[in-house]
């Protein structure tokens, strides 16, 4: 492209037991939008932390603008013109925006001058944001857009954006990917980590694909395919997922006029849900992080119960039923947090296996725990779903997020469940593995399960489900046959830019 | 500079291993404190840990032995159950005040019927004594979310006026010329909890104890509600989406610990102690909370760890007898214990990293 602003030379660090990086090199121009690709676990997350000063190469090194580059901390990368938007806010609910961006800077300025300097930055940028409001009452994108904010005050010269469209609308990315084009046109370069290989390809001028710490080749995204470009992530041919003719059986799963209050200050109240899902049918249910996908799982899992009426299996009232109870009847849940709620992170997998499969494999009889049974029953689904693990004896934790996916979402699909609840099933999973996974929800509606599947990812929803409903604020919309759904459409029923307007640049 | 550094998965070595390196730093600080309080800490060390075992006077601390560690036994058990799922009864040594009173009461009740059921009714009694006043704690807690550690700590100072007030006046022997306190237990059979073999120390609660161990031991390993116990401890949200109650918990944990310490209680006065008085309780609740957690909450551990803790009482006893060693200075002794503890196990789930350090 042009002048080289960046440049990075065999940039190796090493964890106890694993190599994150592998003498990774390759420039970022000035002014270019450089995308880095990679799986789960590539080493994407070290290799920017290393940019960014939070974690301090073994060998290699940097240059930037000329001169050799080594930041101790991220003070001193900011200083040098790095600045980062996280994946995960480090954001203040109680503060307002002006006090939040205070707070990250050495030396802020008195508040109404700073208040005028984020609006004026934020006009500019085609990202309108009022500086007093409290951050808590902002949606997702407005969040990140105070981020953005944050980082464009320093001026950099080098932007490093984490999975910045992950909480997007796609109208929210769209005024996203204006604001990135014009910072690039004056001139600064941008390094975009993502798993959306259509973001990628409309957005970014170059891309540098990680595969197990090595930089194992680039490409220019606008003339590469996105199957070309996965296939280089995965280091093998990919597999799409096949979905067999289905018929719709009868009604297996309904919920009738839900609602059920927030079950925390942060969390989200449901707002008279109805949905109806048949035996063979996936639904998919989209919307934005934070819209009440985690509570509609409660509900459905048995977690969080509810009046006796308002979910129904097969015409009989569950609402009531506890969750082991629920298990007892076939209806099976994957929620999406892996460590913490889906698995103990502490215990093997054995007893991981044993955490939800206990009524339906038979791994107890009246309340002695069958240990031989459990191992057996966490041995296959380890051989089924290829969870990479030396055996079911160690901790769930010591599992990459991708391999603890696969065993969460096996568990449950090998029990052979009536109704499958999943929430993000391939979320954090490499390209392989999640077709994988749904390949296995669409065998287990082929074989006449009802699945419903809760992801924020709009093209795995386009590719495997029936139908598509869209969670906003805890309000769910009317389920719409996937066919023929267009993207502006599924945008409008998650709520479009949730009231953002749409940059004027 | 040296760092921590999270191992990928807790290390097995490590926590068989701590108890022990525990054992030994509190030997070496030990001795380094008995030896600026001018006494010879080899020989210091020495009275504590052998004297009772192998010493001259031993067939008289060995029994004594028994007596101390089976209620610290007992009681810790229940303890661990609750400690495992994140369900902290500190108030055992209240538990074991009121069940020691319901069984002897029961048992004076019935005095001087002379019969092989009463023993059997006040073990029930204790039990349920103990099980009732932790359910004080358990059900404020499930029904308005009170704080168990306060509340069972507070019914504490409760359960000890009650001890005050009942050996002054309801249950104080009519024929002791005034004097508070009971009846003496050890001298109406029936209800006395007597040696099973003479001079062994072994009386009915050393039993109650090793019971309670193979029980537990069962429990945590083999049944679902050991499981939903431990999942509890490390995945609250995991265990409720496992399935399980946390009402149901909290009242299973309390209880069970509450009816256990109330065991102890009643061993102990129908037995060593033999009155309700005063001064019954010594404060076997509250060391039970240092042995549940020296045994890492392990049954087995826990048998070891009684020992060990009642090793150091009679050991620290000879030693202000025999050493003229301040009683204060045992106490220490006995912190450092769980103080060494505690800070060696975070070597279980961390290693040493020497070098640079980093932010990561």
């Amino acid at each position: 492209m042009s002048d080289v602003l960046l440049s990075l030379k065999g940039l190796t660090k090493a964890y106890p037991g694993v190599v994150a990086n592998d003498h990774v090199s390759f420039d970022i121009g000035v002014g270019e939008v450089h995308a880095l690709l990679g799986e789960n676990g590539a080493g994407k997350s070290t290799l920017v932390k290393m940019i960014y000063g939070l974690v301090k190469p073994d060998s290699g090194e940097m240059v930037l603008n000329d001169a050799p580059y080594m930041p101790a901390e991220p003070r001193a990368a900011r200083a040098d013109g790095i600045a980062m938007v996280f994946q995960h806010f480090s954001l203040f609910d109680a503060l307002n925006v002006a006090e939040n961006i205070a707070l990250g800077m050495e030396n802020p300025p008195p508040m109404r001058d700073l208040a005028q300097r984020i609006k004026s930055v934020s006009e500019n940028y085609g990202l309108p944001l009022d500086p007093f409001r409290a951050v808590g009452d902002l949606s997702a994108g407005e969040r990140q857009r105070v981020e953005i904010i944050r980082c464009l005050l320093q001026d950099p010269k080098l932007l490093i954006m984490d999975e910045p469209t992950s909480v997007l609308t796609p109208q929210e990315v769209e005024i996203l990917f204006q604001t990135l084009r014009k910072l690039k046109s004056e001139g600064t370069s941008i390094l975009y980590i993502s798993h959306k290989l259509e973001e990628i390809r409309s957005l970014c001028d170059f891309a540098t694909i990680l595969r197990l710490g090595q930089n194992v080749g680039a490409c220019v995204p606008r003339d590469t395919s996105a199957r070309d470009m996965a296939e280089m992530m995965v280091g093998a041919a990919l597999k799409t997922p096949e979905r067999g003719g289905r018929d719709l059986g009868p009604v297996a799963l309904s919920i009738r006029g839900l609602s059920v209050p927030a079950p925390s200050a942060f969390g989200t109240a449901l707002k008279d849900v109805t949905l109806t899902v048949h035996k063979g049918e996936i639904l998919g249910i989209g919307g934005v992080a934070g819209n009440g996908q985690d509570e509609l799982l409660s509900v459905l899992s048995g977690e969080v119960l509810c009046a006796p009426g308002e979910v129904l299996l097969h015409g009989d009232a569950i609402g009531q039923m506890n969750p082991t109870k629920r298990r007892k009847l076939g209806v099976l849940a994957a929620p999406e947090e892996r460590l913490g709620h889906a698995a103990a992170p502490d215990m093997s997998l054995t007893e991981n296996a044993l955490l939800t499969g206990s009524v339906r494999q038979g791994l107890e009889t009246r309340g002695m725990i069958n240990w031989s049974r459990a191992k057996g029953f966490a041995e296959a689904v380890i051989a089924g779903f290829d969870v990479r693990t030396p055996g079911p004896g160690n901790a769930a934790r010591s599992l990459s997020g991708g391999n603890l996916q696969k065993f969460v979402i096996g568990r449950e699909v090998l029990q052979d469940p009536d109704v499958l609840v999943v929430n993000q099933p391939t979320w954090g999973v490499d390209a392989a593995a999640a077709a994988a996974i749904r390949q296995a929800l669409l065998d287990l509606a082929a074989k006449g399960a009802a699945v419903i599947c809760i992801s924020q990812d709009l093209d795995e929803l386009m590719e495997i489900s029936d139908n598509f409903a869209a969670l906003n604020e805890g309000r769910l919309s009317n389920p719409r046959s996937t066919q023929g759904l267009t993207v502006d459409e599924i945008g409008l029923m998650m709520g479009g830019a949730h009231g953002m307007e749409v940059a004027h640049v | 500079m040296i760092g921590l550094e999270r191992r990928p998965q807790p290390s097995r070595a490590w926590s068989m291993a701590t108890p022990l390196v525990a054992v030994l730093a509190t030997m070496l600080a030990g001795g380094l404190l008995f030896a600026a309080l001018g006494k010879d800490p080899v020989e210091a060390i020495r009275t504590i840990f052998w004297e009772p075992l192998f010493g001259e006077f031993s067939f008289y601390y060995r029994p004594q032995l028994v007596v101390k560690g089976a209620p610290l036994v007992l009681i810790a058990i229940g303890l661990s159950l609750g400690f495992k799922a994140g369900i902290w009864n500190i108030g055992a040594e209240g538990q074991y005040i009121v069940g020691a009173l319901t069984g002897a009461a029961v048992g004076l009740a019935f005095y001087p019927l002379e019969s092989v059921f009463v023993f059997p009714l006040m073990v029930l009694a204790g039990a349920f004594g103990g099980w009732a006043w932790a359910m004080i704690p358990a059900i404020l807690k499930t029904r308005f979310g009170t704080n168990e550690i306060l509340v069972s700590l507070m019914l504490v100072y409760v359960a000890e006026q009650l001890l005050a007030s009942m050996s002054l006046g309801l249950l104080k022997n009519p024929e002791g010329y005034g004097f508070p306190g009971s009846r003496n237990l050890q001298h109406y059979d029936s209800a006395h909890n007597a040696e099973l073999i003479a001079g062994s120390g072994m009386h009915w609660g050393a039993a109650a104890a090793l019971i309670a161990v193979i029980f537990a031991y069962v429990l945590m390993n083999r049944h679902m509600t050991g499981f939903h116990i431990r999942l509890t401890g490390e995945a609250p949200r995991a265990a409720r989406f496992a399935g399980v109650s946390p009402t149901r918990l909290v009242l299973f944990c309390l209880g069970m610990s509450g009816a256990l310490a109330g065991l102890a209680g009643l061993f102990e006065v129908s037995g060593p102690a033999g009155v309700v008085s005063i001064d019954f309780n010594v404060g076997y609740g509250f060391t039970a909370i240092i042995v549940a957690f020296l045994g890492r909450l392990h049954p087995v551990g826990i048998l070891l760890a009684g020992a060990l803790m009642a090793l150091t009482y009679i050991g620290g006893d000879i030693a202000q007898s025999n050493l003229g060693l301040p009683s204060a200075a045992i106490q220490v002794f006995q912190g450092m214990l769980l103080f060494f503890l505690l800070a060696f196990d975070v070597l279980t789930n961390f290693r040493i990293r020497l070098g640079a350090g980093e932010v990561a």
